[in-house]
C-alpha cells in the first residue's frame, strides 16, 4: 500500500493504493466516484475514460500509483460551475444520445477531448475517434449527432465572443 | 399537435440530468457498511465431474471470511435455480428439467459453472485466495453441437439421455403436407440463426444485505424485473416470504433480456449475507459476464415453402433445433416455441405452416431470451426463404411479398395468433419510396463501374408484443401471470407519485410514463414522479422485456389514473352540488357540464386529504389508486426495412450503404424516444448480422469470450439510420393503442441485410450465405462460388 495524492476536478484528494490497484477503482472505491464505470477487463469499451494531464486516458489501463500527482477529470466535475449541463452534456441530451446512461460517462469525457483537438469533426472523424466507446443501446447514430450538434454551439459561441 | 410535454411529444428524457452528471444509481454503485466481496471460482471444464473442491488454503488466506462450495448449498437445502416456464411436447410430456443448482455439485456442465465462491474482506483478496482453492476435475467429453448432440453418446443430464429438452410441433401437419403435395415450386432453405451475447454495458452485480433484527433481507441487483427475481427466488431457491425480502433494482445498465432472468449469483449473495452476517457484494468483470449471462439465439433450421405458380404461399415447414445450453434458464423453453414458431405466418395468408422445434442439452452456457426472442429468428426464417424463393422464380422481392400479404382484420393465422390490427402495405410503401427502391439498379450499375457490388435487401416483420393474456400464457407452460400494475398517489397539493412494476433500463419511463400521466390528468409533466425497481415501493410488477412497458405497463397507469379521476369526480360533484354524472374531467379540471363551475385537480386532491367537506358516508378519505391490466392480447407492430450495401468482391467487406425502416407502432408517446429505440435495435440486428458470433470449439471452450474476440458494433462500423413511423395502425385492445418499439431494430434488420448480401453476390451463383457477413464469410463463399462456376 503506498499514499497517493492526485488532483481530481480541481480538488486534491488522497488515498491509499495497492501497486496493482487501477486508477479506475481508486476513483471508484477510494474517491467514491461512482460516475466512472466499468464495463470490461480488457480496454476495449471506454466506460471508464477519464482525463489524466488533460488527455483522454482509459483508467482501468493505468495504475492509481502511476497517477501520484496528476490532474484527474471525471465525469462528476464537467458540467457547469452553476449545475447546469455543459454544452456537450446538454447535446446528448437534446440528440438522445443516450439510453441507459452506462457508457455515457466515457462517452462525453472521450468526445470532449475530440472537441479539443477538432473543433469541427466531420461524422467520419467523430465515428474514427469514439471506436475505443462501446455503446450497447444507441447504434451511435445520436451521439454522433450530439457531437456534431455540440461542435456547432461552441463554433456559433466562440464566433459571437469574437 | 400534442399537447406541450403530452403524447407525441419529442420531451427530452429527464433521467439524463443524472446520468450525463455521472450521478447515476448502478448497483455496484451501492455499497453497505461492512460489505464484503465475494469472487466466485468458475469451472475451466465445459464437461466434467467434480471430483474434490478443497478449500483449506483459500480459507486460511489473508481477508477471507468463507468460502463456499455446491455441499453447502446442497447442506443448507438450498433449491435450484428455478424455470420459469414449462413446455409439454408432442407427446404430452413435459420437458426434461434438471436440476440447474446454485453452485455446482458432483459435475460442471458448461465453461463458467460457478464451483466455489470466496468471500472476503476485499475484491482482490477473494480472488487471490479463490487460486488458492483445489479443484480435482475428471474431464468428461463435451456436447457442444446441439445437430449432433442426439446421438453424441454423452449425456449433459441423466434425465436427458439423448439430451432433448423437449421435442415439440405446433400447426397443422397433415394440411401441411398435402399443400406440399399441391405445390407448383418448394423452396428449401438450411441455415444457422448465429449464438450471441447480449452485452449489456453494465456488468451483471448483486448485493445481498441480511437484517438479523427484522429477520429481512434485501438485495440490490441488476434485473429488468425485481418482482419476479423476489418471487423465483424467495419461493423456489431460498424460501423466503416476500414480506421478509426486498429486491431493489436501481439503474440498471441495459438489458437486452439477458437482465430478465434470476441468477445463481443473486441466491447467493442473498443467503450468504445471512450465513455471516454481513453484507455480501458481487460483480461480473466482463470475461465472467460471457460465461455466466445467458446467451441468445443459437438455432439450426430447415425450412421449406411451397408456392403456387403466381408465387402464391401455400404452406411452410420448419425444423428447427434449438440449444438451451446446460441449464434451463429462466424463460428458455418458451423462445423457441411460443415466441417463435407462432409468428410463422409473418406478414402473409400463408395458410398452412407446421414447425418443429427440438431444444436441445449442450454444455454451453443456458441460453434464453436476447433483444426480439424468438421473433427475431422466426423473421429471418420467413424473410430470407421469401427472397430465395423470389430469386428462383424470378419474381421481385417486394412483389412477392405483396402477392401474400394479410389484407383482412383480425387475422387468425394457422400458428395460435389473432392480429387485431396492421397495414403492411402501407410501411412497405413507404420504405420503398424513402429508400429508393425504384432508383436502385442504377445505383448497382454505378457501384459496378467502381468495381463494388451493390445489392438490396427487403425484410417485413411483424412481432408479437406484450406478451398477454395470462390465462393464455398459463395454458402455454408459464408459470408466472403477465399483467402489469401500476399505483397513483395523488398527493394532498396535487403532485403525482407513479409506481409502475415496469422498469427502466434505458427506455426512458421516467419520461414517457410521465407524459402518459401528463396527458390525462392535465397537469405539467414535473408534477409527476415515476417510481420503479423497488419491490418495497411498487404494488407488484412483472418488469420490462417483449416490448410490453407501454403496451401493458402504461396501459395499467391508465387504468389507475381512470380510477383516480372516477373518484375524483365524486368529490368534485359534492364540492360543486352537482350530480355526479354531470361533472366531467378536461384539462386537469372537473367541471360542470354546461357551466362555468370547476375544481381544479389540486383542489379536489387536497380536499380528499382534509376532508372538511367531504362525501365521507360514500368515498374514503384520500386519492390513491391502484390497478392491474392483463391485456387481451399480444399487440403486433409490423414494419418493411431495406438495407443496401456495397461488397468489395476483392476483399468480401460488406459496407451497409443505407438502411432504412419503416414501422407502425400504433399509437407513439415520445417519437424521439421510439427513434433511439429502432437504432438500437437496427445496432444490435446489424450486429448480428455482419459481426457479432459466440463461438465454442469442439471441447466447449468459448473461443468469443472478451471484446478482443466478441465483435460488438462500433461507431465506425455502423452508419447513420433512416428511421421512420407511419401513420400506423393503433392497438385495438389497449387503451393507449400503443404496441411496442423496443425489439423491431433487432427483429427487422438481420435478414434485410442478409437479403442485400445475397443480393450483391448472386451474380457468382450464391442464393445464401449464413450470418455474420464478416469479410472472411463472404471472401470465402464468393471464392468457392467462383471456384465452382469455373468447374461447371
Amino acid at each position: 500500500m503506498a499514499k497517493i495524492t492526485m488532483t481530481v476536478n480541481g480538488k486534491e484528494h488522497s488515498g491509499e493504493a495497492e501497486g496493482r490497484t487501477l486508477l479506475v477503482d481508486f476513483i471508484r472505491g477510494e474517491l467514491g466516484l461512482t460516475g466512472t464505470h466499468v464495463g470490461c477487463d480488457t480496454s476495449q469499451c471506454g466506460a471508464c475514460v477519464v482525463h489524466v494531464n488533460g488527455e483522454s486516458v482509459k483508467s482501468c489501463s493505468v495504475f492509481a500509483q502511476a497517477c501520484d500527482g496528476a490532474q484527474i477529470a471525471t465525469i462528476e466535475g464537467v458540467q457547469n460551475n452553476d449545475g447546469t449541463l455543459n454544452v456537450l452534456q446538454a447535446a446528448f441530451q437534446e440528440h438522445h444520445g443516450l439510453q441507459c446512461g452506462f457508457c455515457t460517462p466515457g462517452m462525453v469525457m472521450s468526445a470532449s477531448e475530440l472537441l479539443k483537438v477538432n473543433a469541427a469533426p466531420s461524422e467520419a472523424e467523430i465515428r474514427e475517434w469514439l471506436k475505443g466507446n462501446i455503446c450497447r443501446c444507441t447504434g451511435y447514430h445520436n451521439i454522433v449527432k450530439a457531437v456534431q450538434s455540440a461542435a456547432a454551439t461552441m463554433a456559433g459561441a466562440a464566433q459571437a465572443a469574437e | 399537435m400534442p399537447k406541450d410535454g403530452g403524447i407525441g411529444a419529442s420531451v427530452v428524457r429527464r433521467e439524463d440530468t443524472r446520468f450525463l452528471k455521472g450521478k447515476g444509481r448502478y448497483t455496484d454503485d451501492m455499497n453497505r457498511p461492512g460489505q464484503t466481496y465475494a469472487y466466485i471460482l468458475r469451472s475451466s471444464l465445459a464437461h466434467a465431474t467434480l471430483n474434490n473442491v478443497d478449500t483449506a488454503a483459500a480459507s486460511a488466506a489473508p481477508g477471507v471470511i468463507r468460502v463456499f462450495t455446491g455441499e453447502d448449498i446442497t447442506a443448507a437445502g438450498l433449491g435450484g435455480v428455478p424455470c420459469g416456464w414449462q413446455i409439454t411436447d408432442k407427446h404430452g410430456d413435459p420437458m426434461k428439467e434438471p436440476l440447474h443448482p446454485i453452485l455446482a455439485v458432483g459435475k460442471v456442465r458448461h465453461v463458467g459453472d460457478p464451483i466455489a465462491v470466496v468471500v472476503a474482506e476485499t475484491y482482490e483478496q477473494a480472488r487471490d485466495a479463490a487460486e488458492l482453492i483445489d479443484v480435482d476435475m475428471t474431464d468428461l467429453p463435451a456436447v457442444v453441437n446441439m445437430r449432433t448432440a442426439e446421438t453424441s453418446g454423452h449425456q449433459v443430464h441423466e434425465e436427458a439421455p439423448d439430451n432433448v429438452c423437449y421435442d415439440w410441433e405446433l400447426g397443422d401437419k397433415e394440411g401441411t403436407d398435402a399443400a406440399f403435395a399441391n405445390a407448383h415450386h418448394i423452396t428449401t432453405l438450411e441455415f444457422i440463426n448465429n449464438r450471441l451475447v447480449a452485452n449489456p454495458m453494465e456488468p451483471r452485480c448483486a448485493l445481498g444485505d441480511y437484517d438479523e433484527n427484522d429477520e429481512h433481507y434485501t438485495l440490490y441487483t441488476t434485473s429488468q424485473n425485481p418482482h419476479v427475481i423476489r418471487l423465483l427466488m424467495g419461493a423456489f431457491v431460498l424460501n423466503i416470504p416476500e414480506h421478509k425480502l426486498r429486491v431493489y433494482a436501481p439503474d440498471v445498465g441495459g438489458g437486452f433480456g439477458s437482465k430478465i432472468y434470476h441468477y445463481a449469483e443473486e441466491a447467493f449473495v442473498t443467503w450468504a449475507s445471512k450465513q455471516i452476517r454481513r453484507p455480501v457484494k458481487w460483480t461480473a468483470d466482463r470475461s465472467e459476464a460471457f460465461i455466466s449471462d445467458a446467451h441468445g439465439r443459437d438455432h439450426v433450421t430447415k425450412a421449406e415453402l411451397a408456392m403456387d405458380a403466381e408465387g402464391k404461399f401455400l404452406g411452410l415447414r420448419a425444423d428447427t433445433y434449438a440449444n438451451m445450453g446446460a441449464y434451463l434458464s429462466t424463460f428458455a423453453p418458451c423462445v423457441p416455441t411460443w415466441l417463435h414458431a407462432t409468428l410463422l405466418a409473418g406478414q402473409y395468408t400463408t395458410p398452412m405452416v407446421h414447425a418443429r422445434v427440438r431444444a436441445m442439452f449442450t454444455n454451453t452456457v443456458p441460453v434464453d431470451a436476447y433483444r426480439g426472442a424468438g421473433r427475431p429468428e422466426a423473421t429471418y426464417l420467413l424473410e430470407r426463404i421469401i427472397n430465395k424463393a423470389a430469386q428462383e422464380i424470378g419474381l421481385d422481392q417486394a412483389e412477392i411479398r405483396r402477392r401474400n400479404f394479410i389484407r383482412t382484420f383480425p387475422y387468425d393465422t394457422p400458428v395460435a395468433l389473432q392480429y387485431d390490427t396492421g397495414d403492411y402495405d402501407a410501411t412497405l410503401n413507404a420504405v420503398m419510396e424513402t429508400a429508393d427502391y425504384a432508383g436502385f439498379e442504377a445505383r448497382r450499375a454505378e457501384a459496378a463501374s467502381r468495381g463494388k457490388l451493390r445489392g438490396i435487401g427487403l425484410s417485413c416483420y411483424i412481432e408479437a408484443c406484450g406478451i398477454a393474456p395470462s390465462a393464455l400464457v398459463g395454458a402455454l407452460g408459464a408459470r408466472a401471470g403477465l399483467y402489469e400494475a401500476a399505483t397513483i398517489r395523488v398527493n394532498p397539493t396535487g403532485s403525482v407519485s407513479v409506481m409502475t412494476g415496469a422498469h427502466s433500463h434505458g427506455q426512458g419511463h421516467e419520461t414517457t410514463f410521465a407524459q402518459v400521466v401528463s396527458d390525462a390528468l392535465g397537469i405539467p409533466a414535473d408534477q409527476i414522479e415515476i417510481i420503479h425497481g423497488d419491490t418495497d415501493k411498487i404494488p407488484f410488477g412483472m418488469g420490462t422485456y417483449g416490448s410490453r412497458s407501454l403496451a401493458v405497463g402504461g396501459s395499467a397507469i391508465v387504468k389507475a389514473v381512470d380510477k383516480v379521476v372516477a373518484k375524483g369526480k365524486k368529490i368534485a360533484a359534492h364540492l360543486l352540488e352537482a350530480a355526479e354524472s354531470d361533472i366531467i374531467f378536461e384539462d386537469g379540471q372537473y367541471k360542470v357540464a354546461g357551466t362555468d363551475k370547476a375544481k381544479a385537480f389540486a383542489e379536489i386532491s387536497l380536499a380528499a386529504y382534509v376532508p372538511h367537506n367531504y362525501p365521507i358516508d360514500e368515498i374514503e378519505p384520500g386519492l390513491e389508486e391502484t390497478a392491474f391490466y392483463d391485456p387481451k392480447n399480444f399487440t403486433y407492430p409490423a414494419g418493411s426495412y431495406l438495407c443496401e450495401v456495397e461488397v468489395d468482391p476483392e476483399t468480401g467487406k460488406v459496407e451497409i450503404v443505407a438502411m432504412t425502416a419503416s414501422d407502425d407502432f400504433g399509437n407513439i408517446v415520445n417519437p424521439m424516444i421510439v427513434e433511439g429505440q429502432v437504432h438500437g435495435g437496427l445496432a444490435q440486428g446489424i450486429g448480428q448480422a455482419l459481426l457479432e458470433n459466440c463461438a465454442y470449439d469442439e471441447h466447449g471452450q468459448l473461443v468469443s469470450g472478451s471484446f478482443m474476440d466478441y465483435a460488438m458494433p462500433l461507431a465506425v462500423d455502423l452508419p447513420n439510420f433512416v428511421v421512420e413511423t407511419v401513420e400506423g395502425t393503433p392497438c385495438t385492445h389497449n387503451p393507449l393503442g400503443v404496441k411496442g418499439c423496443g425489439e423491431a431494430g433487432a427483429i427487422g434488420s438481420p435478414p434485410a441485410l442478409i437479403n442485400a448480401v445475397v443480393d450483391a453476390i448472386k451474380g457468382y451463383g450464391i442464393d445464401h450465405i449464413d450470418m455474420p457477413a464478416t469479410s472472411l464469410n463472404v471472401w470465402t463463399t464468393i471464392q468457392n462460388a467462383s471456384a465452382k462456376q469455373a468447374a461447371e
